[in-house]
């Protein structure tokens, strides 16, 4: 019987020739990704182990982004026994370099590998056909120590994606219309893989999005295959896949289902679930306090570009914080060159450093009591960019950038 | 002239004003909510420790540092009766005396006093303490003009026919 | 007798031939909110009983300490700015655009002459372009709002004056570092500084500023330079005689005197915890260091950054250390972009914040723990100014931060 992806990522790392949904195995892991969520909690737990040892430090890769630069003493000390543990160990180590995702994409990962990030977005991996998840610091801990790990083989969700997104959709309002779809636990321990005729026209920029954004229905992991636009990306990058796999024709899947990507209309999830879509046009009525642009999800020099493009010659409207912050740091360069944030900072926009920002909620951005938050960020739950009384869209860059100019949440061809 | 008993609580120079009321928390609504976080990067517990009709004896150029008014506030609304320093920063004397808290400048008392002990201020008079007494210079008549009417809130509220 | 240049500015503005110790009653020629103090401005002008200020043409509210939100209540002073402003018609209000001090002059709020008050300590930078300017409490910012007056007590001047050419890697930082050090930090209080010599008359006004800036730092009321033709061309005025004429007399009576060779001016640092506590920076080499902050409206200028980008040009920031770029102004963001600067910069590795008062005021931007030690280039290093009483903060000219950055420890 044939493998989907995900088992056949998981077969390489178990060093099996077969695995089947349902299996539990021992796997190698090739990648181990930690940010200052909570590095510093396997750090305090490390110390406390008897003897304790890293079974490979060349395969950690430490970053910080999620307050950066810090906000508060405590988070600087955490911060500090992360660097110095990275420092003494000679873990590949990142502070405001950018979103970990964001990073690990860039530099390091690679089709067909398996890798665990003590970050629940781990997911995002996917686009470059890796099998990333987000584990906790103490699963975290011992994959660290002995290098490997165990994992449920999950069942795959398959997407089959005809045509093409209309002009001004965006892989973001398709991703955010299947988790509507489906449901914030639709996928609960499953893989959900993207195959199709319509991905040949979405960039690694869209793909990363997509895969980015699963976990909000639950996913385990998101997978796509290594195509043409995988390759170029990782030429570009200087790296080669190590597999690159399909599912097999005769894989069985948990369900299936097909989406015309002409049919994608720009989508918000309103508070407080991100499976509450609906149409951006029925969100008209809402007034903003603040946009955001950037996060993992859509901070990239693609997004950027968007935004800039509707943003251009116009200005954020009064009373309005438009936060706008690359995903990295090569990407805030590539934004510089061209003239993008230029084109930002002239609109009156906000322009901060890459980190995790205004989608972690903390250290810059944070919106008030009452306040209405749209965001390109990865979550809208309950007070998660601020004040427990606070509102969060998600929606596009697109989406965003229109709604700062507007001052309520509008489409961009509504300007 | 008024006169009154203090428990005094002794600083060094430069108190500045970042010690007495942090950045970190001049954001809040009230002057009641900063009141715990007063001197808490010299020392965290004084605040707490701080009783209504104590006095603060300090060293040179007290309040020196930000503009912010929350200083002197926060130093009124622990009760602190009085501050008697060897100087003053400018912007905290103008400070203190729009909200009706008293400074005294005195050159000797923050070298001979010791924490924990009472001293007795008599107003633009004299200090005693240990058998000492330490003389007063009286303020100038416009600063004397605002601290009667009560502060600057007071004083042009009754400008704008309200009290 | 002749008069300083405190003296003529408020003889102008009283139309008294004012002495120092005189205490008179100025009109206000413009007066600068910043956020942290709307709120209690707001409400204490509303207490006082007044309807209307005095003239919205002449307040500026300025959002920068708070700028980006760090925390859940920061936002309520945007919205107490943005009503305020709406409700009394002030048309000059700056919600991201940089730190106030620097877009009180940038943006050409303050000409020379002016008096001109504001809610931070650092007000007394606008003596760069010849205005007396300084810094006052919130309850006194809702008086003037209400009345358009302040009283003030005339203020003796301590003139200093630098001749001379300054060596390499001496920047106007270090100059006013050594006057700190040489002053006290109360060696100035209720005085107002004059600058002098043709070491001053040949910086930049944005070198100026970094020496007005600090004079706070010394307790100084007010810090002036003479303004000439390089003030004129940077507030776009015209050095009319007036404007010239506000230059001390030649028989001017001054508290005292202050000379000093620029030749004889090294790189310094203030040594925490004190801004006075002076040292050449040659006695502080090899101190490792955490991180490094360029920025605020003592040297977040242009020319700072600029002056960090020389050094850093094709270098790494070493490693393990954090170099924060904070701008002091949108425009100077948008200037050192066209210029090239902030791609250097970011290209060794800084991290580059919008414009603001990011680190130097405590909030955000860079916030240390125990053991850890910062260079910074802004004007404060008090104890737990940025984070813990165990931080050490080393106030530093631009280049000197640069060249920390790229070391990882002090280094001349």
């Amino acid at each position: 019987m044939g493998m989907t992806i995900a088992e056949k990522i998981i077969a390489r790392a178990a060093k099996k020739t077969s695995v089947r949904a349902g299996d539990i195995h021992t796997v190698e892991l090739d990648r181990l990704m930690s940010n200052d969520g909570t590095s510093h909690l396997t750090v305090a737990k490390y110390n406390n182990l008897k003897n304790p040892r890293i079974a490979d430090p060349g395969k950690l890769v430490w970053i910080v982004d999620h307050n950066v630069p810090s906000d508060s003493p405590k988070t600087a000390a955490s911060q500090k026994v992360m660097r110095d543990f990275a420092r003494e160990h000679g873990i590949d180590f990142y502070e405001g370099a950018g979103v970990c995702h964001q990073i690990m994409l860039e530099k390091y990962v690679c089709p067909g590998e398996l890798i665990f990030g003590a970050d629940s977005h781990t997911c995002a991996y996917g686009a470059l056909g890796a099998f990333g998840t987000g584990v906790g610091n103490t699963d975290y801990l011992y994959a660290m120590v002995t290098g490997h790990s165990w994992v449920l083989v999950p069942e795959t969700i398959r997407f089959n994606l005809t045509g093409k997104l209309p002009e001004g959709v965006t892989a973001r309002d398709l991703i955010l219309t299947i988790i509507g779809m489906i449901g914030a636990n639709g996928a609960n321990y499953k893989a959900m893989e993207f195959v199709g005729d319509g991905m040949k026209d979405l960039t690694i920029s869209d793909r990363i999005a997509i895969c980015n954004l699963c976990v909000e229905a639950g996913a385990k992991t998101a997978l796509m295959e290594v195509d043409e636009v995988t390759l170029a990306y990782l030429k570009e990058h200087g790296r080669e896949p190590k597999a690159c796999f399909k599912s097999d024709d005769d894989a069985v899947f948990a369900a299936q289902y097909d989406i015309d990507l002409s049919t994608i209309v720009p989508i918000v999830a309103k508070p407080h679930f991100v499976d509450n879509v609906v149409p951006a046009k029925e969100c008209t009525d809402v007034k903003i306090d603040e946009a955001f642009l950037g996060s993992c999800n859509n901070g990239r020099i693609e997004d950027l570009r968007l935004g800039a493009s509707v943003i251009r010659g116009r200005h954020v409207a009064p009373g309005v914080r438009f936060l706008v912050v690359p995903a990295s740091a090569s990407v805030y360069r590539q934004a510089l060159e061209e003239g993008i944030l230029e084109t930002f900072m002239e609109a009156g926009a906000i322009i901060m450093n890459p980190n995790c920002s205004v989608c972690w909620g903390s250290c810059q951005g944070v919106i008030g009591e009452g306040e209405v938050l749209i965001s390109t960020g990865t979550r809208n739950f309950k007070g998660r960019a601020g004040h427990k009384d606070s509102f969060v869209y998600l929606g596009s860059a697109a989406t965003v950038t229109a709604s700062a100019v507007k001052g309520f949440i509008a489409t961009a061809d509504m300007l | 002239m008024e006169r009154f008993t203090g428990k005094v609580w002794l600083l060094g120079n430069d108190i500045d004003t970042d010690i007495i009321m942090p950045t970190e928390y001049l954001a809040f609504k009230t002057i009641d909510e900063m009141k715990p976080y007063a001197f808490s990067p010299l020392r965290e517990d004084l605040a707490a420790k701080i009783k209504p009709g104590d006095i603060i004896v300090a060293g040179s150029n007290f309040g020196c540092g930000s503009s912010r008014e929350q200083a002197p506030e926060v130093v009124k609304a622990l009760g602190v009766k009085c501050i008697i320093a060897k100087s003053y920063a400018r912007i905290f004397f103008r400070n203190a005396i729009n909200n009706g808290l008293l400074l005294i400048e005195n050159d000797e008392l923050a070298d001979d006093v010791k924490e924990g002990d009472t001293i007795t201020v008599t107003v633009n008079e004299k200090i005693e303490y240990n058998g000492k007494e330490y003389p007063i210079v009286s303020l100038p008549d416009n600063l004397v003009e605002i601290i009667e009417a009560g502060g600057l809130v007071k004083a042009m509220r009754r400008r704008n026919g309200l009290d | 007798m002749g008069q300083t240049i405190v003296e003529k500015i408020i003889s102008r503005n009283t139309g008294k031939n004012v002495r120092p110790g005189d205490i008179v009653t100025a009109d206000v020629s413009r007066v600068m909110l910043d956020d942290i103090m709307m709120p209690f401005i707001v409400s204490k002008f509303r207490e006082m009983g007044f309807q209307k200020v005095w003239d919205p043409e002449k307040v500026v509210i300025i959002c920068d300490h708070l700028v980006p939100a760090s925390q859940v209540d920061d936002v309520r002073a945007y919205k107490i700015s943005n009503d305020f402003a709406r409700e009394q018609n002030i048309p000059n209000l700056h919600t991201s655009d940089g730190i106030c001090h620097q877009l009180m002059t940038e943006a050409g709020y303050v000409k020379p002459g002016d008096v001109v008050f504001g809610t931070d300590s650092h007000t007394t930078t606008y003596g760069c372009v010849g205005a007396f300017s300084t810094g006052i409490g919130y309850t006194e910012m809702a008086a003037i709002l209400g009345t358009g007056q302040l009283w003030m007590r005339v203020p003796a001047t301590i003139r200093v004056r630098i001749t001379g050419k300054l060596p390499e890697n001496v920047m106007s930082k270090d100059v006013i570092l050594r006057i700190i050090g040489d002053l006290t930090a109360a060696g100035a209080t209720y005085k107002a500084l004059e600058f002098c010599g043709d070491t001053v008359e040949n910086m930049s006004v944005s070198s100026r500023m970094t020496m007005s800036n600090m004079a706070i730092e010394a307790g100084a009321k007010c810090a002036l330079f003479a303004p000439d033709e390089k003030t004129a061309a940077y507030c776009g005025i015209e050095l009319t005689e007036e404007v010239r004429s506000l230059a001390a007399d030649p028989d001017a009576v001054y508290d005292s005197v202050l000379e000093y060779r620029a030749e004889d001016l090294v790189p310094v640092m203030a040594c925490p915890s004190q801004v006075d506590s002076i040292r050449p920076v040659s006695e502080l080499i090899g101190t490792k260091i955490d991180q490094v902050f360029l920025g605020s409206c003592t040297n977040g200028r242009l020319e700072d950054l600029q002056a960090a980008a020389a050094v850093l040009k094709g270098k790494k920031v070493a490693p393990f250390v954090k170099l924060i770029v904070t701008p002091a102004s949108r425009k100077i963001w948008q200037e050192a972009a066209k210029d090239g600067i902030l791609g250097i910069l970011s290209d060794a590795g800084a991290i580059i914040t919008h414009p603001g008062c990011g680190l130097c005021c405590g909030r955000t931007g860079g916030i240390l723990t125990d053991g850890e030690t910062v260079i910074a280039t802004n004007n404060r290093n008090f104890l737990g100014r940025m984070g813990t009483s165990k931080v050490k903060i080393f106030l530093a000219s631009p280049v000197s931060a640069a060249k920390c950055a790229a070391a990882g420890e002090i280094v001349l």
